[in-house]
């Protein structure tokens, strides 16, 4: 130490009793235990656009079985007479061009959309959650070759993928197969997702200390890679059931979609162009439902993604 | 305490005629504002600094130390704000000045070196340009040659040599040291009176380390710089800094000159860090065995006072007698000419491990020491079989991992067992403690449910732990803790070696020393073999009998623990054991 001729600071000492000491790592053992998935779900709790969306979905899925329970009125009943009439006479938005009830069709029309929303979401998911989780967790070939085919199908746009196989499988239409023909080109997205979350998580310690007490590979991947690497996808699949709806819309609006005979608000969308400037609502009210019930399964998503992301939560 | 501040106050204040001190903070307070609330982070901090005075602020993560700092140049991150006190700067209050005072004084008055080097530079912008960016801000230079000429000198004043050619070069192709100077240069290019750096070395390798701080000193010194630095490493602030002062949950704990703190700590928590200090324990184990009566006399006069658990001294002198009885033992594991080769896409084949060999006799420690880099991990991993050898045995239970069937391995497997750096990622976030205790026994088809149960109480017990905590989740626990859990995990199928990569280097020293301790515990307890790899040679002394240091690939030298501390035959040990921080220090009894 220099011999200074600086003027030097007195050794302070603080008081004892107002810096007092605390054990050195204590352990916290109260309240409840906490974890990634109850966090979540206690920040979701607290937001209102998450019961907004929730108590929205809740009535579109009881719409969606049970149909009577909002209309007497049977959809398939037209009457020409009717034809394009407004609202009254026991007729709450109106009739059609074909006289059919649009409430009524409306009503009935949400169990398609809802079914196929659902079935591709569940296709989605599980060739995504499949081919990622192979693909990121073997590595080496796998991970090349199921990469490559995600790649293939990424690159062709879906919508026209679809339009090509319903065109193809004209007699075979049905809920399923169109469900079919827009999730077998709508994985790779959320392949991807996984498998760069897959990717982050292998290399973790615990992943390491799994292998080293001789925990098998495949159980490594069920039990510790995948559940941490779950939360995107969980994001992406709700806002992918919103755009298969979108997608049903679209291809029945093609005419590649549904029959004209099944109910679905693709289908009154399609017919209703005809009457977009005479009688606009045949348009316009099926349309509503499509947004408001795609709508609320994007904030649904959104809701999830934040409550998933605790960087996100802190930011918000 | 603010009789004792205004004690200290009056008396500064006569000599405050002769000379005014450049920093005197007052009585700060920063809070945060969080989800739970108003959080208080630095409560009622009193420092003074003098012109050309070096300072040096100690603490534990957590501590403050560093939001201190932020204050002092107002970068305090996300909802930090100064609720009380001045920062007077030459007599001036800075606490209050405004965005653009504040630029002003940033870079001019006061130089800021940032504790990370790999993040604090811009990827994309060559070093040039960012050296150049700080000099044209401050206006110290204008025109693109003067600005030019002034980022050469400074980077060669930080010691970069060969600025004028590495000036168009990227971040990415600097070293971690290199990285370092050109930050330094950065915070010292508008020379300014006070230069605060924040952690300036613990990213990099002690012998960098070393040779950073050191240039850091002399030039402080030549352009009179006044100093400010935050460690977390006592034995580093008492070395460098000719004031302390002692920070513990956002309060001065003690505060004064170096040397005086460092022998006579007053404070229980100063008294518990000076234990608890690898850095400084290494020295004073050294005395020890020099002056063995005096020495024990002066720790027994400690041990009243401080926590014997984490006195690194009992826990090195309660191994010392635990190992007494020890007489030459049969190796647990034996390494022989282990190779690993790596190959690299486009450039060939890298050597991470180059024929290297030891044997550890069972229930010891070896020290398997080394800088980033030099492939120690790479054999912890060979040895764990994580990781293939592209040559060479590995002898465990007279087997050689490299042959043996895969059934056979897997029994292997519950003979060895890790405990990794990372206290945060060595836990799978989403199963509960006791799921993760109990996974080695599941595996191994060890016992019933019940008494899976059983042996899962009785391991936390043995880590001194609750056993409340087998519902609970790892974000709940502290990093000492987790580490806690991951000994656990690792003791459940009754290992007889256990592979310690880096267990201790991410804990704060107190938490360090208290593992240190139960690890001493568990081998003296349990009869375990530990390899312990680490780049802290300090904590070396405290636990391992039998010490190889690594450099690239190869062990260089390889001898029991006193003799390389005492008496190191290579040139690279030598410079390792001169670069523990304190190692200077000179410490009467």
């Amino acid at each position: 130490m220099p011999s200074n001729t600086r003027p030097t600071q007195a050794h302070f000492v603080a008081p004892i009793d107002e810096t007092p000491l605390v054990a050195i790592d204590s352990v916290k053992a109260e309240g409840k235990p906490s974890n990634l998935w109850r966090d979540a779900w206690r920040d979701v709790r607290k937001r209102p656009m998450f019961w907004v969306s929730a108590v929205m979905i809740f009535i579109i899925v009881i719409v969606a079985l049970f149909p009577t329970l909002f209309t007497s009125l049977d959809p398939r009943y037209c009457q020409l007479s009717l034809s394009n009439q407004g609202p009254g006479g026991g007729s709450v938005l109106g009739y059609n061009r074909q006289g059919c009830d649009i409430y009524a069709r409306i009503i009935y029309g949400t169990s398609t959309s809802l079914s196929v929303g659902l079935i591709v979401t569940f296709i989605v998911a599980f060739l995504g959650i499949l081919f990622g989780a192979l693909a990121g967790f073997y590595g080496t070939w796998v991970d090349a070759v199921l990469s490559r085919l995600g790649d293939i199908f990424f690159s062709i746009p879906y919508i026209l993928a679809a339009v090509v196989i319903m065109s193809v499988l004209s007699q075979y239409v049905s809920v399923w197969t169109i469900s079919l023909a827009i999730g077998i080109f709508a994985w790779p997205a959320t392949a991807r997702v996984l498998r760069a979350e897959i990717l982050r998580v292998k290399n973790s310690d615990f992943v390491m200390a799994a292998t080293a007490v001789g925990v098998t590979r495949f159980r490594i991947l069920l039990r510790h890679v995948l559940p941490n690497s779950i939360a995107p996808v969980i994001v992406i699949t709700t806002i992918s059931l919103a755009s298969a709806i979108v997608a049903e819309a679209t291809l029945s609006f093609l005419g590649v979609g549904l029959p004209s005979s099944t109910m679905s608000w693709g289908n009154d969308i399609s017919q209703a162009q005809v009457d977009l400037r005479t009688n606009p609502q045949t348009l316009i009210l099926p349309s509503i439902a499509l947004s408001v019930t795609v709508l609320s399964f994007i904030m649904l998503g959104e809701v999830v993604r934040d409550a998933l992301d605790p960087k996100a939560r802190a930011l918000r | 305490m603010t009789s004792t501040v205004n004690g200290t106050d009056v008396q500064q204040s006569t000599t405050d005629t002769a000379e005014r001190p450049l920093l005197e903070i007052k009585d700060l307070q920063v809070d945060f504002t969080t989800q739970e609330g108003k959080v208080t982070a630095v409560d009622g901090v009193n420092i003074t600094l003098y012109r050309g005075q070096s300072l040096a602020i100690v603490g534990e993560s957590g501590s403050g130390k560093s939001t201190t700092a932020h204050a002092i140049i107002n970068l305090l991150p996300g909802s930090g704000r100064i609720a009380g006190g001045q920062i007077l700067l030459d007599g001036q209050d800075i606490s209050k000045a405004s965005k653009r005072e504040m630029e002003d004084i940033r870079g001019r008055k006061i130089g800021f070196v940032p504790q990370d080097p790999m993040s604090n530079l811009n990827p994309v912008w060559s070093i040039g340009f960012q050296v150049e960016e700080g000099i044209r801000a401050n206006g110290i230079a204008s025109g693109r040659k003067e600005v030019r000429a002034r980022a050469i000198e400074v980077l060669k004043q930080a010691g970069l040599q060969d600025a004028d050619r590495r000036l168009k070069q990227f971040p990415h192709q600097f070293s971690g040291g290199m990285r370092q100077r050109v930050l330094i240069g950065m915070g010292l290019a508008a020379d300014p009176q006070l230069l605060i750096a924040d952690e300036p070395t613990s990213a990099l390798d002690v012998t960098v380390q070393r040779v950073i701080l050191d240039h850091l000193e002399s030039l402080t010194r030549e352009l009179g710089t006044t100093l400010l630095f935050i460690t977390h490493d006592l034995g580093l602030a008492a070395e460098r800094a000719e004031q302390l002062v002692v920070m513990y949950k956002g309060k001065v704990v003690e505060s004064g000159p170096s040397l005086e703190i460092l022998q006579n700590p007053q404070h229980p928590y100063t008294k518990r860090l000076v234990a608890a200090a690898p850095s400084l324990a290494s020295r004073r184990i050294k005395s020890t065995a020099q002056t063995e009566a005096e020495e024990s006399a002066g720790t027994d006069a400690d041990a009243g006072t401080t926590t014997d658990a984490i006195d690194l001294i009992a826990t090195a002198e309660a191994r010392a007698e635990a190992h007494e009885a020890l007489a030459s033992k049969p190796p647990a594991v034996i390494v022989e000419d282990l190779t690993k080769v790596f190959k690299i896409r486009g450039s060939g084949e890298f050597t991470a491990v180059d024929k290297v060999s030891f044997q550890i006799p069972k229930g010891t420690t070896m020290a398997l020491v080394g800088e980033s880099g030099s492939g120690k991990s790479t054999v912890a991993k060979m040895l764990l079989k994580l990781e293939d050898a592209t040559s060479g045995k590995i002898i465990v239970g007279g087997k050689d991992l490299e042959q043996v069937s895969s059934k056979e391995l897997f029994n292997l497997r519950s003979r060895m067992q890790p405990v990794f750096q990372d206290p945060y990622g060595s836990l799978n976030p989403l199963r509960n403690i006791g799921n993760t205790i109990a996974e080695p026994l599941s595996t191994h088809d060890v016992g019933d449910r019940k008494s899976r149960r059983e042996r899962v109480f009785e391991l936390l017990d043995q880590v001194s732990l609750p056993r409340t905590l087998v519902g609970r989740y790892p974000n709940e626990l502290s990093g000492g803790q987790r580490q806690r859990i991951a000994i656990a995990r690792a003791l459940a199928l009754k290992p007889e070696i256990v592979i310690l990569d880096e267990a201790v280097s991410a804990l704060d020293v107190l938490v360090q020393a208290q593992i240190l301790r139960l690890l001493a515990d568990l081998q003296a307890e349990l009869d375990l073999t530990y390899l312990f790899i680490t780049h802290d040679l300090a904590v070396v002394r405290v636990i391992a009998d039998d010490v190889c240091v690594m450099q690239k690939g190869r062990i260089v030298e390889a001898a029991a623990t006193d003799e390389v501390f005492e008496n190191p035959k290579e040139q690279y040990t030598k410079d390792l054991l001169a670069a523990i921080p304190g190692a200077n220090l000179k410490l009467g009894a």
